[in-house]
């Protein structure tokens, strides 16, 4: 992946912005001996590295403000951090920047439960935030699989998803409201404990914007109370093709379950040896997750269980206690450890109509023979969300290109059916370039149109999202 | 002017030579712009429904009646539930998909599923210099590029015309059921509605009108779960009083329609305000403002306001929300006045979107 010729300009002259920087920050707060500045050389992708001029960790918005005023004058490029487990580059730095890191905004600033939200301070991990309320019976909904790691804020540049974003929706559909510094250090108030916006929806561009709009340091979000209950069951069938149709049988049946999660047979395999979960050996697993009292779980579960049971399942499987849910869980939440035990990986995370399935699936077990890496596939089904997992070793000279070909063949296939390149994880720095792909010319001109209008310099992360080509005239300007 | 199809479009807004004003269905006049019309009209039709896939691609100018009749066939639904505003404004006509869009119009479900714009998976439009272009896709989950969709959706046409718009559907329901409180006060009557929509019940739309005293609770779902949650439900809300339910479901129907449509202010004389407020602020904002009626929808956080005229933005100062005037003569912005910061921003995107502003000048100040 390529990234831009840092600024020498900007490089030679980092002593006089440490300097400045250190002039409105606690002495703790900016890094920039090359020993430690190494600590936030990578996010998640840890394929690419590159060690920040300085990295700063403010603590409040005002700091945040002293930073972006100080880097916005003196013409200094800015890519800010949450936890960085960014799998898509999103907070790799470039050579000539600072690091804005916001860890250290963890507070929780505000609960209310009558109006059932939170503010934070977004430097708090996800699951933390549902921490902070859950004594009362409420979550925070979103809950990508890093939310112990994962910060508020990156999940808002990303407009991170989950595994029961079927039911509760994305980031995006549970924020209520920022507080973001643009990159002149203006101070934006948006949304709040209010519902939708009042003019245009500047929340909806910036939830998603990839740190590149502004760097949000708290965020209002809703809370729900937790359901009564919930219950998964287990279904194994012979193809991927039956399995699909179960899928859409049950969506179409009205009921709508809070996850509905795919493994194929590579992934079955490697998580059974990993965690022997005790999966039925198939080509297509299922699991399906409901919510409510235990009458309405019994309910829903009986419509579900009689539509899988009419499709020959290989394994059909109903938990009946939170450990036999536990145990239908236990692969699925491993499957990425099972895969990293075999060898490395890389997570694509492209996502297709639900009716493509069979075809994509058949179409990948194709290329995968054609590249001569294997490929497991972990996918939530109700939303068309992929995750194939393509094993490569990084020690063997020429693998990690070999995959990543690999995988923008298959990103490209996902375009191709009417998908996208990207559900959850964000373009970043590695899927960039493919955005040609899922975009004419004119779609991407209008995108960084918006960038144009929050941050005429192109300072903030520039160097993702859009095709270097594409950026090229903005950031060199 | 009416377009026959995008390129059409295309051409005309490429060689407009003055304001245009975009027409769907043309019951929404909310806002004020001239300039010569332009009408969706012929931009029609379904072009993809996938009931498996919970998805539904639409032109712009399809009426929102042609959608759900196809939908309904599937046992579908635009879960969004978005308000006919024909009876409250008094206007005729064919309420389109794209002036849904296009004004981000939701109803009493958005206080649990969310509003249009959570439910808008792609756009395509053409922007105010003739370009077309698109953003998201058919899919339930991307977030490739910029989320244009939510920037579009609740734009009132000031950045570009829409041409299609895709959109995730949800299953109907098999049934429903209205419990009602009586005789609350407002401030006891948000109390009771943030009660339940803190509970697991899954309440599905919680509104109060003072003037009938009613306070009203709906459920949805499959028959037993919906006896078990107006039980459950019931006990909850115990101190508030006496739960009354119905559930036939014609008049719940009825009954949810009234309150998205604001039925009870269609008759009546008066501007007609929208208020979006933190709902524990609600009622004291009410008291504050002198309305001649005013209903409660989505828990408190939406009230609507039936006044004499005027600017009620005099009356409600500095508050936290913002405030839209829907129908009526006062001479005030009709939109919130937004912060300095913002509004730059806004018209920011607007000098890129619609560098000429041409299209329906003014229509969100
Ligand atoms: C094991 C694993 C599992 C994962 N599972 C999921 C999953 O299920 N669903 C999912 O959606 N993602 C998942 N991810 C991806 C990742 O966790 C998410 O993208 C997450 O939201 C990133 O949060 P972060 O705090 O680590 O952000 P970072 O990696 O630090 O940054 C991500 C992006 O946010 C920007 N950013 C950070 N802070 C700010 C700020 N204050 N203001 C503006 N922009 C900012 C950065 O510049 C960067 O572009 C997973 C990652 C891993 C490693």
């Amino acid at each position: 992946m390529e990234m831009p010729t840092p600024n020498a300009a900007v490089i030679s002259r980092k002593d006089q912005i440490v300097a400045r920087l250190a002039k409105v920050l606690p002495p703790d707060a900016v890094i920039s001996d090359i020993r430690e500045t190494k600590a936030y050389e990578c996010d998640g992708l840890t394929a690419y590295r590159c060690p920040p001029m300085c990295a700063v960790l403010p603590a409040n918005t005002g700091e945040v403000v002293a930073v972006l005023k100080i880097c916005h004058e003196m013409g200094v490029p800015v890519v800010p951090r949450g936890s960085g487990t960014s799998l898509a580059g999103g907070a790799l730095p470039t050579a000539d920047c600072v690091i804005l890191g916001v860890a250290k905004m963890n507070a929780v600033i505000e609960t209310n439960y009558d109006d059932r939200y939170i503010r934070v301070q977004s430097g708090r991990t996800n699951l933390s935030v549902t921490g902070a309320v859950e004594q009362n019976g409420f979550f925070y909904a979103p809950d990508p699989s890093s939310q112990l790691a994962c910060a508020i804020a990156g999940n808002i540049a990303m407009n991170s998803g989950g595994a029961h974003c079927l039911k509760y929706g994305v980031t995006t559909n549970n924020l209520l409201g920022i507080t973001m510094v643009m990159m002149d250090g203006t101070v934006v108030e948006i949304g709040g404990a209010h519902l939708d916006a009042g003019g245009l929806d500047l929340l909806g561009v910036i939830c998603g914007s990839e740190g590149q709009l502004g760097v949000v340091t708290e965020a209002t979000l809703r809370i729900l109370h937790k359901p009564e209950g919930a219950r998964p069951v287990l279904m194994g069938y012979d193809s991927s093709e039956v399995a699909g149709q179960v899928v859409t049988d049950i969506i179409k049946a009205g009921v709508l379950p809070v996850a509905i999660e795919f493994m194929d047979r590579p992934c079955i395999e490697a998580t059974e040896n990993f965690a022997k979960a005790g999966y039925p050996m198939c080509e297509a697993l299922l699991i399906v997750e409901v919510e409510g009292s235990d009458a309405e779980i019994d309910a829903q579960l009986a419509l579900i269980m009689k539509i899988a049971a009419s499709h020959n399942p290989v394994e059909l499987r109903e938990a009946k206690d939170a450990e036999e849910a536990g145990r239908i869980w236990l692969g699925r939440k491993s499957a990425f450890g099972a895969m990293g035990q075999i060898n490395d990986y890389m997570c694509l995370d492209g996502t297709i109509p639900v009716s493509s399935l069979p075809h994509v699936l058949r179409r990948i077990g194709e290329m995968s023979k054609q590249f001569g890496l294997d490929v497991g596939n972990v996918f939530h089904a109700g939303d068309g969300n992929m995750h194939p997992l393509i094993l490569f070793d990084a020690n063997k000279p020429g693998d990690l290109e070999l995959c990543e070909e690999f995988g923008a063949e298959i990103l490209k296939l996902c375009v191709e059916v009417g998908g996208c390149l990207t559900g959850e994880h964000g373009v970043g720095i590695e899927k960039r370039d493919l955005m040609n792909v899922q975009f004419a010319p004119a779609d991407i001109e209008a995108q960084m149109a918006v960038k144009d209008v929050f941050d005429p310099a192109w300072l903030l992360n520039a160097a993702k999202v859009f095709p270097l080509a594409s950026s090229e005239p903005r950031r060199a300007a | 002017m009416t377009p026959e199809n995008e390129d059409d479009l295309a051409q005309m807004i490429t060689g407009a030579s003055g304001p245009l004003r975009i027409v769907g269905g043309g019951t929404r006049p909310i806002g004020r712009c001239a300039g010569e019309a332009l009408s969706t009209a012929q931009l029609s039709g379904i072009t993809l429904y996938e009931p498996g896939a919970l998805t539904l691609v639409a032109k712009a100018g399809t009426p929102v009646a042609e959608i759900e009749t196809a939908l309904a066939a599937e046992n579908q639904r635009l879960a969004f539930e978005p308000m006919d505003h024909r009876a409250l404004l008094g206007t005729k006509g064919t309420p389109t998909i794209g002036g849904v869009v296009a004004a981000n119009v939701s109803g009493p479900r958005r206080i649990s599923v969310g509003a249009c714009r959570d439910f808008m998976l792609g756009v395509r439009f053409v922007d105010g210099t003739g370009t077309i272009i698109k953003n998201g896709g058919r899919v339930m989950k991307n977030v490739t590029g910029y989320d244009l969709v939510k920037l579009l959706t609740g734009s009132y046409g000031t950045l570009g015309v829409l041409t299609e718009v895709s959109l995730k559907v949800l299953p109907a329901v098999a049934t429903q059921a209205t419990l009602t409180l009586d005789g609350l006060d407002d401030a006891t009557a948000i109390a009771a509605m943030s009660a339940s929509l803190s509970s697991p019940y899954e309440v599905t739309g919680v509104a109060h009108d003072p003037a009938t005293g009613k306070t009203c609770f709906r459920l949805e779902g499959f028959a037993d779960s919906v006896a078990y949650r107006a039980d459950a439900l019931a006990k909850a809300l115990a101190k508030f009083g006496t739960l009354d339910v119905v559930d036939d479901a014609r008049t719940v129907k009825a009954t949810w329609a009234a309150i998205r449509d604001v039925a009870a202010f269609a008759d009546q004389p008066g501007d007609v305000w929208r208020l979006s407020v933190k709902p524990s602020d609600a009622a004291g904002i009410v008291a504050g403002i002198g309305a001649k009626a005013v209903q409660y929808d989505w828990g408190g956080g939406l009230i609507w306001a039936l006044t004499q005229g005027g600017d009620l933005r005099a009356a409600l100062g500095d508050f936290k929300g913002h405030a839209t005037l829907i129908r009526g003569t006062a001479d005030v912005p009709t939109f919130q006045p937004e912060s300095a910061p913002l509004a730059a921003i806004t018209a920011g995107l607007r000098a890129k979107f619609d560098p000429r502003g041409i299209l329906n000048p003014g229509i969100m100040s």
